[in-house]
């Protein structure tokens, strides 16, 4: 009867399968080996020198 | 934070500096798909929401559908969620990650080619999709409507999508993938196995198909699809965009990184599990339900994760929320995101549940979420990202403010009532005399809530007023500037290799071959093609497990058509609960094996009229004859529309026989050859139901599809009654 948890299962897991493999390769990598630089590095972008005050809220 | 600001003033420093001959390379970042996108999200916001706004006020005067099918509540909410979702939302997806992802990669998007094929194939789909919903095409499915074709067009967009962000991901100049890319990673893996596990169908016409799952079964992938499309399409994209324009709009880093890391991990790993949480106390087996429920609850700690950590970004800095209409939108987008989140976990308790379900109270939590996380996020990126891409101030910050507080007002007119609503109905329904009996009628606990249904659509045209000065806005502002379609910038390429991890790992390999990576994404998506072979072993296994459950005849076999067509399913149930209330107004309490004719099932989420699990045999065919003329004939105060071209089209016959070769392809034992001789036992039947509506003075064209509506009508729950002694 309820046979369609095996389809429902078999993704969700190998979903979740490739979920994993992405964890350990981000852990591997040492991709959380700097948790304090990437946060602020987003708040600088080189190029953009135009209207960065846009709503003059100085 | 001022030592870093000097990074601002040049490239940031070579990733490895022992690579001297590392050389800054010149690139451009494309804002012409990010324009597009924008304009796109503004367009659909608008038209999503319209279309919201007249199904709304249906509610309380349907005689706004102008007596027009396509106009009528059950066509156009499925057009309202889908245009929300897939056009306002999904738009706004694009716009943000198209924006966000090419700046923490350092990279342009992969191929301009791609992009284009993207937008334009999107907004293809959601013209084609709208169209076909009016028409009266749709799979039956909830927030899955669009038939087949449609389906396969979707498929076919996102995997383009996929090719341009993994191939952006690919030749990025910056080493690390911040937690936001994270978040649309997961995005699109997961929405694209959703969408493909959820929308096996077996087409019988060009356009027109049945569902490959059937009652229980049908039920369960359904809302597994459909709680994932909230986590997956309205939560994860929109947690990433959050984690990009938030702190940019604050000028502050994230409040604790560590934090956006486990709580995105945790989030993604608990929330494909809580789907059952939708079929509370159906005919589900128990165990399913108990699970669901215990993911439900468990979610509240990564859900508050994010929120905690959206709102903790701006510690120190709330005098800019006060000046800064942009952050305003997102405090209250974040503040909302909570609630919503909160609130999910609550109503996922089967006692919170059997209160909630099937009235109002879900329809004001989705919009707590749509309104106020999605639309509110959304308005914030708006005016962050046009000003910037077209070089310019925005033409107005006081206008930007009034949107943000016609919005807020909005929501709360839009949610209180629908609260109240819910609540008030739910107590009528389960309401008895002292002497045992019901005591209301449905029809009462209906006209109860008209006034808030009023009040609501109030706070629906305030959320939409603000939206159009938005609109305002943001035209003047582009009408000011003028679009910097390639942003010229620079950064240094990534080392050749990496030198901290000794051995070159796999993943290095692959990042430097786009073929290759293409290859194994189209592995990826064939694994979904194998998934595809699954179902088709199941079928054998749709044995009913009650006898007396026979399919339907080919009569209501096409009328359940015509209503799945209609959209009955948007307003009418058809599962009865094991409650007191419920068995007492409706009959006995539905089980599993009721249903397993049913491709697709049409369980319904809201009871707006009566549940209709046993309706087959309460009233006489003449009394459904009027009812569909005028429900206010039969039930004066109904807010039902009036369906008179019931009347007077024909049943499609000529679809007979492909629809019952469908159906026994997908396991319902009609006997063979069985499509040749169908409609002959149509004819009869329908022949049946002439006389008796001939018998209350009702003529009827021999081929009516109301005929066809009540035939189907009459056997709704009758198989199980004649069982019973």
């Amino acid at each position: 009867m309820m046979s369609v948890i095996i389809l429902l299962l078999l993704s969700s897991i190998s979903v979740a399968a490739l979920f994993l493999a992405g964890f350990l390769w981000s852990v591997k990598s040492g991709q959380y080996d700097d948790a304090d630089s990437p946060p602020v590095r987003i708040l600088f972008d080189p190029s953009s020198k135009t209207a960065d005050n846009i709503l003059d809220h100085e | 934070m001022n030592e870093n600001v000097s990074l601002a003033d040049s490239p940031s420093q070579p990733p490895d500096m022992g690579h001297k001959s590392l050389q800054v390379e010149q690139f451009s970042y494309d804002n012409k798909s990010v324009q597009l996108f924008a304009f796109a999200t503004i367009f659909w916001s608008v038209i999503g929401m319209l279309a919201g706004l007249l199904a709304a006020v249906e509610l309380y005067y349907p005689g706004a559908n102008l007596n027009l099918p396509a106009t009528t509540f059950g066509r156009v909410r499925p057009v309202h969620t889908n245009a929300v979702i897939f056009a306002f939302v999904g738009n706004g997806i694009f716009m943000g990650v198209y924006y966000s992802l090419q700046r923490l990669c350092k990279a342009r998007m992969f191929s301009d080619k791609l992009s284009r094929i993207h937008f334009w194939g999107w907004q293809t789909i959601i013209v084609v999709g709208a169209v076909s919903l009016l028409a009266g095409y749709t799979s039956g499915k909830e927030y899955a409507e669009l038939e087949w074709p449609v389906d396969i067009a979707i498929t076919f967009i996102w995997v383009i999508f996929g090719i341009n962000i993994f191939g952006t991901i690919l030749k990025r100049r910056e080493s690390h993938l911040y937690v936001a890319i994270w978040f649309y990673i997961a995005t699109w893996v997961t929405v694209a196995m959703l969408h493909i596990v959820n929308s096996f169908e077996r087409p019988f016409s060009w356009f027109k198909s049945y569902s490959w799952y059937a009652g229980v079964q049908d039920a369960l992938v359904q809302w597994w699809y459909g709680h994932n499309a909230v986590a997956f399409f309205l939560t994860t994209p929109y947690l990433g965009l959050m984690y990009y324009f938030l702190p940019k709009a604050a000028n502050r880093p994230v409040y604790s990184y560590r934090l956006s890391i486990i709580h995105f991990w945790s989030l993604i790993f608990i929330y494909i599990w809580a789907g059952p949480h939708h079929l509370l106390y159906t005919a589900l087996p128990d165990w399913a339900q108990s699970l669901g429920v215990v993911f439900s609850v468990m979610l509240i700690a990564p859900s508050w994760g994010g929120m905690l950590n959206g709102l903790f970004t701006l510690r120190g800095a709330w005098d800019k929320v006060r000046e800064d209409p942009i952050l305003k939108f997102m405090v209250v987008a974040v503040t909302c995101y909570g609630m919503a989140t909160l609130e999910g976990p609550m109503l996922s308790l089967k006692s919170v549940n059997a209160i909630s379900h099937f009235t109002d109270w879900t329809i004001a939590h989705v919009h707590i979420g749509a309104l106020g996380w999605n639309g509110f996020l959304t308005f914030g990126v708006l005016y962050w990202i046009l000003p910037r891409i077209y070089n310019t101030p925005l033409y107005s910050k006081k206008l930007a403010g009034t949107h943000f507080w016609f919005g807020t007002i909005g929501i709360v007119l839009y949610a209180v009532p629908l609260y109240w609503a819910g609540f008030t109905q739910s107590m009528m329904w389960k309401s008895f005399t002292e002497e045992g009996q019901l005591k209301y009628q449905f029809l009462e606990t209906v006209t109860q809530i008209i006034p808030l249904y009023i009040t609501r659509s109030i706070g629906g045209t305030l959320y939409l007023s603000g939206v159009l000065i938005m609109v305002y806005n943001l035209y003047k502002t582009v009408k000011a500037g003028h679009l910097v379609k390639d942003e010229a910038t620079s950064a240094y390429p990534l080392p050749k290799a990496i030198t901290t991890h000794g051995k070159e790992h796999w993943h290095r390999w692959i990042e430097r071959r786009p073929v290759q990576m293409l290859v194994l994404s189209l592995v990826a998506v064939a694994i979904g093609g194998i998934l595809e072979m699954v179902p088709t072993f199941l079928i054998k296994s749709n044995i009913p497990t009650i006898a007396a459950v026979k399919p339907y005849t080919p009569l209501e076999l096409q009328g359940r058509d015509i209503y799945i067509r209609e959209g009955c399913y948007n307003c009418h149930s058809q599962m009865i609960r094991p409650f007191r209330d419920e068995v007492a107004r409706y009959g006995d309490y539905s089980k599993a094996g009721e249903f397993v004719y049913d491709h697709p099932f049409q369980w319904g989420s809201k009871r707006t009229g009566p549940d209709l699990a046993r309706e087959g045999g309460k009233y006489p065919d003449s009394w459904h004859y009027n009812h569909m003329m005028d429900p206010r004939i039969m039930s004066p105060g109904s807010i039902m529309p009036n369906y008179p071209w019931l009347l007077s089209n024909e049943i499609d016959t000529a679809s007979t026989a492909a629809k019952i070769r469908a159906m026994q392809s997908l396991g319902v034992p009609y006997r063979s050859g069985y499509d040749a001789l169908a409609n002959t036992d149509l004819q009869t039947q329908a022949r049946g139901i002439r006389e008796q509506l001939a018998k209350d003075k009702i003529k009827t064209a021999p081929n009516a599809e109301i005929l066809a509506v009540i035939a189907y009508l009459q056997r709704l729950g009758t198989d199980i009654k004649s069982v019973k002694p």
